[in-house]
């Protein structure tokens, strides 16, 4: 069973510069066309200073720590049996092309269900642009098969 | 005044067939490099039949399914759970509608059902859009 003395747990936090590059990368990977996501231009033109990330880059930023999912080495979890349950994005602003966003995540439950078959993890993040301004919140669960 | 009310339907968004190569340009650009989407022999081992798709793959399409219908600066909150696995050559389809309208924080915000299904009716991706109007 996964210790629950980690609910609480904040992961030390780190910031990540937003490429430019990086973006339209993502946006080819997930099919996007909106000129928006690729073109400073079009982005221009619809109102935005710059390219915005799409909505689920988000996560992509929680991927760019000093290491891949440090929640895995806290938990001692097997990658293989880890499934991704639930995601939930609250954006309160917008992550840009240039930006330097600082990440902050901590464990905010865990528990277990079919008699600890399956076990979850709830993490909540959150996203600071470098004017020190909250563009969005995350929560996600991660499934555990035991 | 926007023409949005219950019952609006977002225009839905169906998708190629998922291929590997899809998953290995996934893995690349969101920096999800864990294993099991993109190394057969990996994810065999892990007992699944084979490679199988991100989950926030398909959360990426619902997103483009919403940004193609509404500006991204619109939309104030998205979430879904991931219900079923995505496996190679599925074909995803994205869709939604609007079923209540809210007031919160001084606008109108239009609160969707999204989903994503597979061609056999499926649901994969369950989840909830709030997107003002």
């Amino acid at each position: 069973m996964l210790d629950k003395n980690n609910i609480g747990h904040e992961f030390p936090s780190f910031s990540v510069d937003i490429e430019k590059g990086r973006l339209r990368l993502f946006a080819k990977a997930i099919g996007e066309t909106n000129p928006v996501y690729t073109d400073e231009d079009a982005a221009r033109s619809a109102g935005y200073p710059t390219i915005p990330a799409p909505p689920t880059f988000m996560f992509s930023v929680d991927l760019e720590g000093p290491e891949l999912l440090p929640i895995l080495k806290l938990l001692e979890l097997d990658i293989a049996r880890v499934l991704h349950g639930t995601q939930e994005f609250e954006y309160l602003g917008q992550i840009y092309a240039g930006d330097r966003i600082t990440q902050r995540s901590k464990i905010v439950d865990i528990f277990d269900k079919k008699g600890g078959a399956l076990e979850f993890v709830v993490q909540e993040s959150t996203y600071t642009n470098q004017s020190g301004e909250i563009v969005g919140k995350a929560q996600q669960t991660l499934v555990y098969r035991n | 005044m926007s023409d949005i009310t219950v019952g609006t339907e977002i225009p839905a968004l169906k998708l190629a067939p998922i291929n590997r190569a899809t998953l290995a340009l996934y893995a690349g650009a969101s920096g999800d490099h864990n294993p099991i989407h993109i190394d057969s022999d990996f994810a065999k081992k892990a007992g699944m039949p084979d490679v199988f798709a991100h989950g926030m793959l398909s959360m990426a399409y619902l997103g483009r399914m919403l940004t193609d219908w509404q500006p991204q600066a619109k939309i104030r909150k998205f979430s879904n759970r991931f219900a079923a696995i995505t496996q190679l050559q599925d074909v995803i389809t994205c869709s939604g509608k609007v079923v209540e309208l809210i007031e919160q924080n001084d606008e109108t915000v239009a609160r969707c059902e999204i989903q994503a299904i597979k061609a056999t009716g499926e649901q994969t991706l369950v989840g909830e859009a709030l997107v003002a109007i």
